[in-house]
């Protein structure tokens, strides 16, 4: 093997940032090596396309039309109704992938390598919920663009509808801390996948994402209507202006004020899980 | 005055295993330190503890002056790590791989990017630099992996088990590129179960087992405690066995070791390859037909099953090969064993 002693010159003294300026840095540099994964991984980005393509479809035309909605059942009301529901459960699809990810990192000795490196300790796990929160955006606005092909409308102005994205993807960043915190704590990448993806089913259909709360038993009506979950699905629904004609909303203080609760609950998911995900990070074995 | 690396009274515990159990070590800069134990012996906890991934539940730890422990920020600026897993980004690049790695050490994206091209050159890697290593063969992956541990040059080195899965061929070149790394004045402790690699690349080796060190010492110390230079020889006929005791034992520092089915003798000897002419003369003139005959040194492996009672490899006879030529064990090359340390 051909080789020289590397040479003082040609090796820049590392520069010292301030502690913030570092954590960007490191979290962009890394945010970056997952969005190259992506794009050499379609395969990824288009299953966790065609999913939830394949939930709007089916439930907008099996379940329309059976199920009433602010006293109708006429299958464009539930349409309308449902896509909320359906973008909010796309975005909470994100655990799974950023908890495969991690836990493939983990298992290749990859987050060994990132541990033993000067650079900022949350980085590698940022990093990872920024390319999802990218990759989520991309699956929302190909979602939203067949959501109007089946028939969903929105009633109010676009500032409104845009804030409605803005908390689809809040929410959807917020899950994936939780992915990350799952990620760190399994063993194989396979056992994350299942792991960030069994409690996302009660957890989305105890809601009101896909039949108003109204007509459940009282103790899951009370689940349901305090489910972070539920929150956004409300407030995108108010902010998409797609309640059903005569509807009126649930006394539980999230349901009357779904753009806040949805707000708070992010951020409160955000704070916890990388606290969590961050400390665990520090002293993966 | 403490070396480069220095530990002292390590232990950790993973449950009820004492994955270390009061470990001491001492590098001096610019040495190589082999630390040379079976799976599970600790080597990978030891290079965890280290490095700064994993904190040892009692004792100390000071890499290029740093205190582990209380500057671990500090320390990974100061060390280069490669794993017992070649661990670089299956679908990035290798310029990829070694950029991120620059930037991730803080350099400029200027800097890392050239700093990627020079090392991409040096371990031969130009070629595929701009390939996902998914498509690397083993010994590339191995070597990006080196290449990623060396963005910085850093002073001091850690490599777990460098060799492990490679084939003679790619083992010999890494060796190369270790050697080179460690006369440009780099401090490097590696981890390895093979006692040629050892006996090849370290300066001092400890000898780890149940998270012991249970000896330490040059290679020629550690083999001096099990004895010197032997004399082997294989004869043609059973019946041969005796004629040729006798001739041994006046040559031999020793009692003859007779293996009567494999015709086999070895007896304890000084004075090396003229005396090993002697002996070769001696049993012609007697008409004794040989079938081998060597002067062989106590291979590491002789060292470890006098130390532990149990072989390093446990079960593959790696000191096979030792019969007849006297340059030790492993020129056959080794074969692939468990990659994983029990003791993660």
């Amino acid at each position: 093997m051909t080789a020289t002693a590397p040479t003082a010159s040609a090796v820049e003294a590392p520069q010292r940032r301030g502690a913030l300026t570092q954590s960007v840095r490191d979290s962009l540099v890394i945010a970056r090596r997952n969005l190259i994964r992506m794009l050499r991984i379609p395969e990824m980005i288009i299953f966790g396309i065609i999913q939830p393509v394949m939930f709007v479809v089916l439930f907008s035309y099996v379940f329309g039309g059976s199920i009433a909605v602010g006293g109708s059942t006429s299958a464009e009301a539930y349409r309308e109704f449902l896509m909320a529901g359906i973008f909010a459960q796309t975005v909470t699809f994100a655990t799974a992938g950023a908890g495969a990810g991690i836990a493939d990192d983990m298992h290749k000795g990859l987050i060994d390598r990132f541990r033993s490196l000067p650079m900022a300790r949350g980085a590698v796990l940022t990093g990872r919920t920024l390319a999802d929160l990218v990759q989520t955006a991309l699956t929302l606005v190909v979602l939203a663009a067949v959501a109007l092909l089946v028939g969903w409308r929105t009633h109010e102005n676009l500032g409104k509808v845009l804030l409605g994205f803005v908390l689809l993807l809040l929410l959807g960043y917020a899950f994936s801390w939780i992915g990350a915190l799952i990620g760190l704590s399994v063993r194989t990448p396979e056992a994350a996948t299942s792991g960030g993806l069994i409690w996302l089913f009660p957890l989305t259909f105890i809601s009101n994402a896909f039949v108003p709360a109204e007509n459940m038993p009282a103790f899951l009506r009370h689940i349901a209507e305090w489910n972070p979950f539920s929150a956004t699905v409300q407030a995108c629904r108010e902010l998409f202006g797609n309640f059903p004609p005569g509807y009126r909303a649930p006394d539980a203080w999230p349901m009357q004020h779904p753009v806040w609760a949805s707000l708070i609950w992010s951020v409160l998911i955000v704070v916890v899980f990388r606290t969590l995900a961050v400390r665990k990070y520090r002293s993966a074995a | 005055m403490p070396g480069a690396i220095h530990a002292e009274g390590l232990v950790k515990t993973f449950g009820k295993v004492r994955a270390l159990d009061g470990v001491d070590l001492d590098v001096p800069e610019g040495t190589v330190l082999g630390l040379l134990g079976p799976n599970g012996a600790g080597k990978t906890t030891a290079v965890r503890v280290l490095t700064t991934l994993l904190r040892p539940d009692s004792g100390r730890a000071v890499v290029a002056g740093l205190d582990v422990l209380r500057q671990p920020d500090e320390v990974r600026r100061a060390i280069g790590l490669s794993g017992q897993f070649a661990a670089v980004d299956e679908y990035l690049t290798g310029r990829e791989n070694l950029r991120m790695v620059g930037q991730l050490y803080q350099m400029s994206g200027r800097a890392a990017k050239a700093r990627a091209t020079e090392l991409l050159e040096r371990f031969r890697l130009t070629e595929a630099a701009d390939r996902p290593t998914k498509t690397y063969s083993g010994g590339m992956r191995r070597r990006l992996d080196l290449a990623a541990a060396l963005v910085v040059s850093p002073p001091v080195m850690f490599m777990d088990e460098p060799t492990t899965g490679l084939d003679p061929r790619n083992r010999q070149q890494l060796w190369e590129v270790i050697q080179e790394l460690v006369a440009g004045g780099t401090t490097l402790l590696l981890t390895t179960q093979y006692l040629e690699e050892a006996d090849h690349l370290a300066h001092d080796i400890c000898v780890v087992d149940h998270g012991r060190v249970i000896a330490r010492g040059t290679s020629d110390q550690l083999k001096q405690r099990t004895g010197g230079e032997r004399v082997e020889v294989v004869v043609h006929r059973p019946e041969e066995i005796d004629p040729a005791r006798a001739v041994l034992a006046g040559f031999g520092k020793g009692e003859v070791a007779v293996e009567t089915h494999t015709r086999r003798l070895t007896v304890p000897v000084t004075g090396g390859a003229k005396l090993l002419a002697e002996v070769i003369r001696e049993l012609d003139a007697r008409g004794v037909e040989i079938d081998d005959i060597g002067l062989r040194r106590p291979t590491l492996d002789d060292v470890f099953i006098s130390l532990t009672g149990h072989s390093a490899e446990e079960g593959q006879a790696a000191a096979e090969g030792g019969a007849g030529n006297g340059a030790g064990p492993g020129e056959g090359g080794q074969g692939p064993r468990s990659r994983k340390e029990t003791d993660q």
